[in-house]
């Protein structure tokens, strides 16, 4: 069944969040448009529907966590943070600035709401193992997602942490692969080819759902799809497109770490959908 | 009366197991649980520890989300992966601030048969440079057992140093044992030797062998390399005017070089570090090669008298 609703207050929340990346990264005039755009329509599904928290009780032992192994799409996650009310966002102005809470890579003893601190690739996946593992630890029934990019899936550790969450049978993690395709030094097959990603994962023993990542039903049914499987943990491999929704940067690698000039916000604001 | 011989290992392994009755206490090993005793562990507790295959940077990474969590994870390898092979791990969880234990065994070039490559000579060098990190080497198996058993109270993320070799014990049931606090171990007014882990008995048996030739020497064991006890090496510094410091690693970023740091800045003192002159060790029996490297009560004598003759 499909939702119209829903979906499109989940739209319009993107949009917001789309325009507050493009915002904060322009007044800090550094950071990762590119792959934080990408992983917005996934995120936004995660904070503003799927994910069970609160920005009130944001160390609730109970609460669904969300852990951004890429640590690069830290505009996204402190746009969803903020329209999620762990912190004002207004503060989003102060990405990257001497003193914010809001580092160039999210820091989890900064920053309320960020579960893990991340940047360093390939690292996120291991953590969210240990999270996983300590929920079934505590016998507790809380979800542990994580995002990762396809870039990032060229470090070895992702690898290591792969064949540890299906032998542990961490039905209680999903990740995410955002796959869009795009790194710094250009495509993903020509810097070094991480396909057939899908037939490596199951592979490696997870249950592979692969989606269209900017389409709403089809993120929130694999969601859905992942809290059904059982004894094994689930990756959804999104394909999405670097730089989604805001035209002039949309499949480009340039994008990747790069802010919009100044002069040039209003245009890309308003070209946002 | 013959003196009881332990490795430190043995001494975490002991250490662990009693470590166990606190339910957040969990362990995991990569492959090495029977070589860093943390199998002690696993036999006791089996649901509370993980093996995380020969993987030490998942290993460590993992740790990091059981420490966010609320579990107190040990993470157990030999020194030289444990934190060589995990160091990107380990350093985004000193920037995390988190809990996690590291556990190094087989440290040093007392590691033996092994070789170069097993033989951690920079490890204590690669953990103290991460700013929040505690380094621990216990000078013996009691030590070891204590070292451990404080690091569950402890907050924060640590690095425990053990070895594998059997070396006597030489502290008692009833010292205490405060993470930050160096010990004196014998008093002396003419040097003070400065050592750590397997160094500290031979900087004992060197110490009573000097004593015979009338020479009063101090011995400290710094169990805590960071944060390190600064007031009793100053005292030390003040009292004798002369440091050898000892220890199993290079003497470039290890115990030498913080004790030099402390005293070239504070009280500059004449000193001398042994320990291995910057190169890689080699296979051989842990004793032939403490000989070749001059890891030695010997050359702690020796050291001690040229250090004099510089006063």
């Amino acid at each position: 069944m499909v939702d119209n609703k829903l979906i499109n207050n989940l739209k319009d929340i993107a949009i917001k969040i789309r325009k507050n990346i493009l915002t904060a990264t322009t007044k800090a005039q550094s950071g990762h448009p590119g792959g934080s755009l990408s992983a917005t329509d996934i995120m936004v599904c995660l904070y503003f529907h799927k994910m069970k928290h609160t920005s009130k009780k944001p160390d609730d032992p109970n609460r669904d966590r969300f852990i951004l192994s890429k640590g690069h799409a830290a505009p996204a996650l402190y746009a969803c943070l903020a329209q999620s009310g762990y912190f004002p966002v207004k503060e989003l102005d102060t990405l990257r600035q001497l003193g914010s809470r809001l580092q160039g890579h999210p820091e989890r003893i900064k920053l309320p709401g960020v579960e893990a601190s991340t940047g360093p690739l390939g690292q996120g996946l291991s953590f969210a193992n240990g999270v996983a593992l300590a929920g079934k630890i505590d016998k507790k029934d809380y979800k542990v997602y994580c995002m990762i990019g396809d870039g990032e899936s060229q470090e070895g550790m992702i690898w290591e942490a792969a064949m540890t969450s299906p032998h542990y049978k961490l039905d209680n993690l999903c990740v995410i692969l955002d796959h869009n395709r795009l790194q710094i030094d250009g495509k993903v097959e020509d810097v070094k080819n991480i396909e057939p990603v899908k037939d490596k994962f199951k592979a490696f023993n997870f249950n592979v759902i692969e989606i269209d990542g900017h389409n709403y039903n089809e993120i929130l049914h694999a969601l859905d799809q992942a809290d059904k499987t059982k004894g094994k943990p689930t990756i959804i491999i999104a394909n999405t497109i670097k730089g989604k929704g805001v035209p002039m940067m949309e499949n480009k690698a340039e994008w990747h770490g790069k802010a919009c000039k100044p002069g040039e916000l209003d245009k890309c604001l308003e070209s946002v959908y | 009366m013959e003196i009881k011989k332990e490795a430190t290992r043995d001494g975490f392994g002991k250490g662990i197991v009693k470590a166990g009755s606190n339910k957040d206490v969990v362990v995991l090993d990569a492959d090495l649980a029977e070589s860093t005793r943390s199998i002690k562990f696993k036999e006791k507790y089996p649901k509370r520890f993980f093996d995380m295959g020969i993987a030490e940077m998942d290993m460590v990474g993992t740790a990091a989300g059981l420490a966010a969590s609320g579990k107190i994870p040990f993470a157990c390898s030999f020194a030289v992966f444990a934190t060589g092979r995990a160091y990107g791990a380990m350093r985004l969880a000193a920037i995390s601030e988190l809990n996690v234990k590291i556990v190094g065994s087989h440290a040093g070039i007392g590691t033996g048969e092994d070789g170069a490559t097993h033989q951690s000579i920079d490890d204590i060098s690669l953990a103290r440079t991460l700013p929040g990190m505690t380094v621990i080497q216990p000078c013996d198996s009691l030590e070891a057992e204590k070292a451990t058993l404080a690091l569950v109270k402890h907050k924060g993320i640590t690095y425990l140093r053990t070895t594998r070799s059997k070396i006597p014990i030489i502290t008692k049931e009833n010292d205490t044992f405060t993470i930050g606090k160096g010990t004196l171990m014998m008093d002396g007014k003419d040097i003070a030797i400065i050592a750590t882990g397997t160094l500290v008995h031979l900087a004992l048996e060197a110490a009573g062998e000097l004593k015979k030739q009338k020479i009063s020497a101090r011995v400290i064991n710094i169990h805590t390399i960071k944060p390190i006890d600064k007031e009793i090496i100053l005292k030390a510094a003040k009292e004798t005017g002369a440091i050898l410091t000892a220890e199993d690693h290079n003497i470039i970023g290890g115990l030498g070089s913080t004790v030099a740091e402390i005293l070239t800045e504070n009280y500059p003192t004449k000193m001398k570090r042994i320990g291995i002159n910057d190169e890689f060790g080699q296979s051989g029996k842990p004793d032939e090669l403490y000989q070749k490297y001059n890891l030695t009560k010997e050359n702690i004598i020796k050291n001690a008298k040229a250090l004099l003759r510089r006063k």
